[in-house]
């Protein structure tokens, strides 16, 4: 099933990415011919097979002892911040 | 001019040359040619001369100094050094500056090498010739109208070029080894967990991987030496000790059964490429080594996987670049559209292009259709290796399917680029250990790059070999 435009504007608002009509028709070719040669993985039966979420099998939860530790300070944290005030990062409203 | 190690260490210590003239050298190379390749974004000159001058007044006094002392090494532009600029080769992070060091640059710090700057990338990685980059595309040193491969397209021509002798990359589906190939250097991927990706900027969580570009497999070994190991800090780092590969590298070429697939040397692979693949491993079976043709039968699905399980592990990693805490804001009136024109505006179209598809195969109604169903591929990908362990000990191949193609061929191709990328991304699915080095060149003088590929935590066994077959 081809991609419809309006399947890129649904997308493009869940990766909040504000495209243009043209980045928007541009993308909808590419993505479809890339989904086209990805559709070629349900040629493959794999039904009795389970997924690998990580290639380490022996993966063990990596948990550590609940005592604080230090992290990063508050002026390392803030520098690189388009915006501050003080403490805080400064961003747009968010409750109306 | 391709140095090592050794000639480094024997420099310094039969005091022909200083840290501090080493580092000059450096610079000196890197200023008179780096405006036509473009390896580095940046060059971190004032520690780097600080660290050297340390260095030699250690050696002065008789201190004691550590493995890689008085070697420069460049960094690729998305491993975090405390201080440095981190651009990720992005207008998002153009002028982020890291607020912490990565686990594997404190561990070379701690073994004196001199850092000397950071080398250029696709966009956060995502890419196969350097081309993607904010700050222009690195150029190929061994001929400058074509691309150097990618995404660690800076540290490979870096090494390529004579500036530095060790470089550090990322590699998530090639992203070292096809550079290593096309630039004519050694490149490893090490096994997925052996070095900690604590500070290595994310783009796919289970695939990404650092590691060592050098100009041979004995100095590969040197530097994974040094980075290798578990960390507390990476929760998906091997929980064992790395082993001291430099202790390892023997290898008895009469006990060696070599494997090469044969889905890996089918339609697509240039002949030369061919040829000079076949060369080597003649070579081997005349030094003992037993060779057998065996199968990787789900090799044809492993680029397909690929492109669904990085894109949608990348839409969450890059979920972070909103603005808020680092890089660059876009100005906007309200919250939903500072995000948007940010995100629009700070990435390039290749960054977009995998997000979108990774927001897709993840969001509701097709998650069971595209991501589950690469997961479950991945797992085949995975037994294919496993079975072919059971017949043979290694496994060789081409590393990419051509040489160097030209500036500007592929771009407007984005699926043809994802297609270079056929011999190498296995590996990253597998998270097993291979590396890639130069065994010749084509009719056009271009590097040709041999892929070596081992079981998981044998990397050993294709650095040893790699050695082997440099000196031999």
């Amino acid at each position: 099933m081809p991609l419809s435009t309006s399947d890129v504007t649904h997308v493009a608002a869940l990766a909040r990415l504000a495209l243009t009509d043209d980045e928007q028709e541009h993308f909808r070719t590419q993505l479809d011919a890339i989904l086209s040669y990805i559709n070629t993985l349900n040629t493959l039966n794999t039904d009795a097979i389970s997924p690998t979420i990580h290639s380490m099998k022996s993966l063990q939860h990596a948990l550590r002892e609940d005592s604080v530790q230090p992290s990063l300070v508050h002026e390392k944290a803030l520098m690189n911040a388009p915006e501050k005030e003080g403490r805080f990062f400064k961003v747009k409203k968010v409750i109306e | 001019m391709k140095t090592t190690v050794q000639s480094i260490k024997d420099a310094l210590q039969k005091k022909e040359m200083t840290a501090s003239e080493i580092v000059e050298r450096c610079y000196q190379s890197i200023k008179a040619q780096d405006k036509t390749i473009n390896a580095f974004i940046s060059l971190t000159e004032e520690t780097a001369r600080a660290k050297a001058a340390e260095l030699d007044e250690k050696l002065r006094k008789g201190v004691p100094v550590g493995a890689l002392a008085g070697v420069p090494i460049a960094i690729k532009d998305n491993i975090c050094i405390d201080g440095t600029r981190t651009t990720c080769g992005s207008k998002m992070l153009s002028n982020f500056v890291s607020p912490y060091t990565a686990t594997a640059i404190e561990k070379l710090i701690a073994a004196d090498a001199v850092l000397v700057g950071k080398t250029n990338m696709d966009e956060f990685a995502m890419g196969s010739s350097t081309e993607t980059s904010y700050f222009g595309p690195t150029k190929n040193p061994v001929d400058t109208s074509r691309i150097p491969g990618g995404s660690s397209g800076g540290s490979a021509a870096a090494v390529a070029a004579g500036f530095v002798p060790l470089a550090l990359g990322s590699d998530t589906g090639g992203s070292i080894r096809q550079p290593a190939s096309l630039c004519g250097v050694c490149g490893l991927k090490p096994t997925y967990g052996r070095v900690s990706r604590y500070g290595l900027v994310a783009f796919a969580s289970s695939l990404d991987q650092i590691g060592p570009f050098a100009n041979t497999c004995n100095d590969l070994a040197l530097l994974l030496n040094v980075i290798a190991g578990h960390d507390a800090k990476d929760a998906t780092s091997l929980p064992s000790a790395a082993p001291d590969y430099t202790t390892l590298l023997d290898i008895d070429v009469k006990k060696l059964r070599i494997g090469l697939p044969k889905e890996y040397f089918a339609e697509g692979l240039h002949h030369e490429v061919d040829r000079a693949i076949k060369d080597v491993v003649k070579k081997l079976e005349e030094h003992g080594a037993t060779v057998k043709e065996i199968s990787l039968p789900h090799t044809a699905y492993a680029v397909a996987a690929y492109y669904i399980i990085a894109p949608s592990e990348a839409s969450s990693n890059l979920a972070r670049y909103d603005g808020v805490r680092y890089g660059f804001r876009a100005t906007a009136d309200e919250l939903v559209s500072a995000y948007t024109t940010t995100r629009d505006q700070g990435f390039g179209s290749e960054v977009k292009r995998r997000i979108m598809l990774g927001t897709y195969t993840l969001s509701s109604g097709y998650y069971d259709a595209y991501y589950l169903k690469a997961q479950k591929v991945r797992t085949l990908i995975t037994r294919d290796f496993e079975n072919a362990w059971n017949e043979v000990d290694v496994i060789v191949t081409p590393t990419a399917p051509t040489t160097a193609f030209m500036l500007g061929e592929k771009m407007n191709d984005p699926l043809a680029m994802y297609l270079s990328d056929i011999y190498t991304i296995a590996a990253n699915l597998a998270g097993i250990p291979a590396l890639s080095m130069p065994c010749g060149v084509d009719s056009k003088g271009l590097p040709i790059g041999v892929q070596l590929m081992a079981p998981v935590c044998k990397d050993e066994r294709i650095l040893a070999l790699g050695k082997y077959i440099e000196e031999n």
